[in-house]
């Protein structure tokens, strides 16, 4: 009598090919799981401890409770730029997505050469956002010079400035998202539609959208953290600037870069101040995380729950 | 049983081999090795010759590192925190000594702090320890271009003050097309060119200033600014006698040493660190640069000299393995008395503060000996107080932006005198 699984061979009776998941899913993980402690979750938590310190490196830190909270608090410039970055974010969140979504319908619409155009739109988003907002710089004052100023002068030529370099730049991605879904949406839904007689206006509304929710959800997603984290492109092209100069009732002047984000506020206080701004800058940092946590768990929330089962 | 283990020892044995590599060179062990974060981009290829030089002398190895422009403090930091830290490492003023004195080795006593003949460049800190010590003086002023001037009809000697360098300057731009050239280069205020006039050129009405208060010992909570008239008279000059428009200058894409080394303006601003840069890599020739005092129209500036001063000071890491310690240490020793190391430090660096030190070819550093020995006065490095330097500096170039693209004055102003009381407020609360 043969017994089960010793007469074919070793190879048939390894647990790779019995229960390949069950008992290898380890080997798998770990690299994955080991990178991620390694350079997300040790960081974070030494991140975290760092703001409660006084530091120049992270080898010398020295407790120093809550101060560090308290200035960033007390810091105009960063409640500036938490205000612009949110200004920036619903923006560049609505701009992107609905050009992106329309970009996506037009190019599923069977037209000619509609792989070309996918391509072409999707390749700004494989320049990287330094070399981005330095091109940018020169394509907007190459424009702003005609009229005497320059994209350095305004406040709100830096914020439109970057809302159409953001724009520029992920578009694209978010297109091929959208194309995805489109493409998902299941025929016979759509045929079931013509056949009822619904117009085009009726079925973008009552099938194609709710039916492509899983996308919009990944793409609100994407855009608004996006939004919060941008930090090359604003360093790049106005890096703060114009900055507005107040002297403040106590006789301090109080200096606001009035394109500043979040990110780069976060930054320049790290490196831009006396050692003393460090732990500052990493209270600032950790509210930061928890802020754009806070803001996209929200925005998953209030998707998800729109999102139907097909 | 063993199935259980085995993906666990493999995953094990992939994190460790990915572990083991600890940065240090192989070899480096006993006999100690250099690692030097140098701050200056254009020093670079300067460095990277006296390193290898000395490697191939000794067998050992010397790394520079460099910083980019406006990075160092970041690169530092990131740096420091590493288990192969600099061994060398700059410390070029007081308020760095309070970020990085913890981190500096007492130099006092050492050999090479023993050949130093001036402490004039020596930072120390509070409890008396000499954290840095400088390796090489520097000046800056406005370079000219001798031959250009020539051709315009005009010698160095025809500028003796900002009068008459504002008629030479003024001359030659009106006869720009006909010349072929401009009087000055392109004042960029981006980030790769906006210290030359945020921190060199704010060095005029901060120096005047602080001769008038008696001269700072140090960073003093407020300034008047009573200078700022002089500051902006050559400002004006640098801008409006350009071919460069005064709206574009925050724009990157300036190169302000190409242009002069193309011939295609006279003067240009800057300091004696581009001497290599100008002969060597644009292939000027020396015999026609000279450096000139920036005049600014300050009473009695027909005296003044060259702005000297240094950056330069050489910090030693505390916490490094004693063995790259020591081998630091005998590595600035060879540098500041050996045959070679002296004359490459002459060639690349000027004459340095040291017993052995060799005779420059620098040009510009003998401008400076020479104007110091006809008995003018130095205009000393006294941006060196400045309060959150980078932040004070930022706040500057965004007002001098504004100033160009036909904005008030005002802002200038206010960036540079409120500024310093606030950045002396945030650096000192």
């Amino acid at each position: 009598m043969f017994r089960k699984g010793k007469t074919n061979g070793r190879a048939y009776g390894s647990g790779v090919l019995r229960h390949p998941k069950k008992r290898y899913w380890v080997v798998f993980l770990l690299p994955t799981a080991a990178a991620f402690a390694i350079g997300f979750v040790w960081p974070f938590l030494q991140g975290i401890y760092l703001s409660f310190c006084s530091f120049v490196t992270t080898a010398d830190a020295k407790w120093i409770g809550v101060g560090n909270y308290v200035s960033a608090f007390r810091d105009r410039g960063f409640v500036y730029s938490f205000w612009y970055t949110a200004l920036f974010a619903v923006v560049a969140l609505v701009l992107i997505n609905v050009l992106a979504f329309a970009v996506a319908y037009v190019l599923t619409q069977r037209i000619k050469g509609a792989n070309l155009f996918r391509t072409v739109f999707f390749m700004p988003n494989l320049i990287g956002g330094i070399v981005l907002g330095y091109i940018w710089s020169i394509l907007f004052d190459g424009v702003l010079r005609w009229y005497n100023t320059s994209i350095l002068l305004e406040t709100w030529y830096g914020f439109w400035g970057l809302v159409i370099l953001m724009c520029w730049q992920q578009i694209g991605y978010m297109m091929i998202i959208y194309i995805a879904g489109l493409q998902a949406v299941p025929e016979d839904m759509l045929e079931a539609a013509r056949i009822d007689g619904a117009s085009g206006w009726q079925t973008l509304r009552r099938v194609t959208i709710p039916n492509l929710m899983p996308s919009i959800t990944i793409c609100t997603f994407l855009t608004l953290t996006n939004s919060f984290k941008l930090f090359d492109q604003n360093l790049a092209l106005t890096g703060g600037a114009p900055f507005q100069f107040k002297t403040l009732p106590d006789g301090t002047l109080s200096t606001i870069k009035t394109t500043e984000m979040l990110a780069l506020n976060i930054y320049n206080t790290f490196y831009g101040q006396n050692s003393a701004a460090r732990g500052t800058a990493q209270a600032k940092a950790v509210l930061f995380f928890l802020l754009v946590g806070a803001i996209s768990i929200a925005q998953l929330r209030a998707t998800r729950n729109k999102e139907v089962q097909q | 049983m063993t199935k259980r283990i085995l993906p666990l020892v493999l995953c094990v044995l992939l994190v460790l081999s990915g572990c083991t590599n600890t940065g240090k060179p192989a070899g480096g062990e006993e006999k100690g090795s250099v690692y030097w974060l140098n701050f200056k981009p254009e020093a670079d290829t300067a460095l990277q010759k006296i390193a290898k030089t000395y490697t191939e002398l000794t067998g050992v190895e010397v790394k520079v590192a460099t910083a980019a422009q406006g990075q160092y403090e970041s690169t530092l930091t990131a740096e420091m925190d590493k288990s192969s830290a600099p061994t060398l490492f700059v410390v070029g003023t007081q308020a760095a000594v309070d970020t990085w004195g913890d981190y500096c080795y007492d130099l006092k006593g050492t050999d090479v702090y023993n050949e130093l003949v001036t402490d004039d460049y020596t930072l120390y800190d509070e409890n008396g320890k000499a954290c840095s010590i400088g390796y090489a003086y520097e000046c800056f002023g406005i370079i000219v271009n001798e031959e250009l001037l020539d051709r315009a009809g005009y010698d160095v000697e025809d500028i003796r003050n900002f009068e008459s360098l504002k008629q030479v300057a003024e001359d030659i731009h009106a006869r720009a097309q006909e010349l072929g050239f401009d009087a000055f280069t392109s004042s960029g205020l981006d980030s790769s060119s906006a210290w030359r006039f945020t921190g060199h050129l704010a060095n005029i009405p901060l120096y005047y200033e602080s001769v008038a208060d008696g001269g700072w010992k140090e960073c003093p909570p407020e300034i008047k600014g009573t200078y700022l008239d002089n500051y902006k008279a050559v400002w004006d000059l640098y801008i409006n006698n350009s071919a460069a428009d005064p709206r574009t200058l925050a724009t990157p894409g300036y190169d302000a040493a190409s242009e002069f080394a193309n011939e295609k303006a006279v003067f240009y601003q800057n300091g004696s660190w581009e001497y290599t840069n100008l002969t060597e890599k644009l292939g000027m020739d020396a015999d026609d640069l000279t450096m000139i005092p920036i005049y600014s129209g300050v009473p009695g500036e027909e005296n003044s000299g060259l702005c000297n001063g240094t950056e330069n000071c050489w910090a030693v890491n505390a916490n490094a393995d004693p063995a790259d310690i020591k081998a630091t240490l005998d590595f600035m020793y060879w540098m500041v008395t050996s045959d070679a190391g002296t004359r490459l430090m002459a060639e690349e660096f000027g004459p340095i503060p040291y017993k052995n030190a060799a005779p420059t070819p620098n040009v510009f550093l003998n401008d400076a000996s020479e104007y110091f020995n006809e008995g003018r006065y130095n205009v000393t490095w006294t941006f060196s107080f400045t309060p959150n330097v980078e932040a004070w500096r930022a706040a500057l170039t965004s007002a001098l932006t504004q100033y160009c693209s036909g904005g008030s004055w005002d802002a200038v102003e206010t960036a540079f005198v409120s500024g310093w009381a606030t950045q002396y407020q945030a650096a000192n609360s």
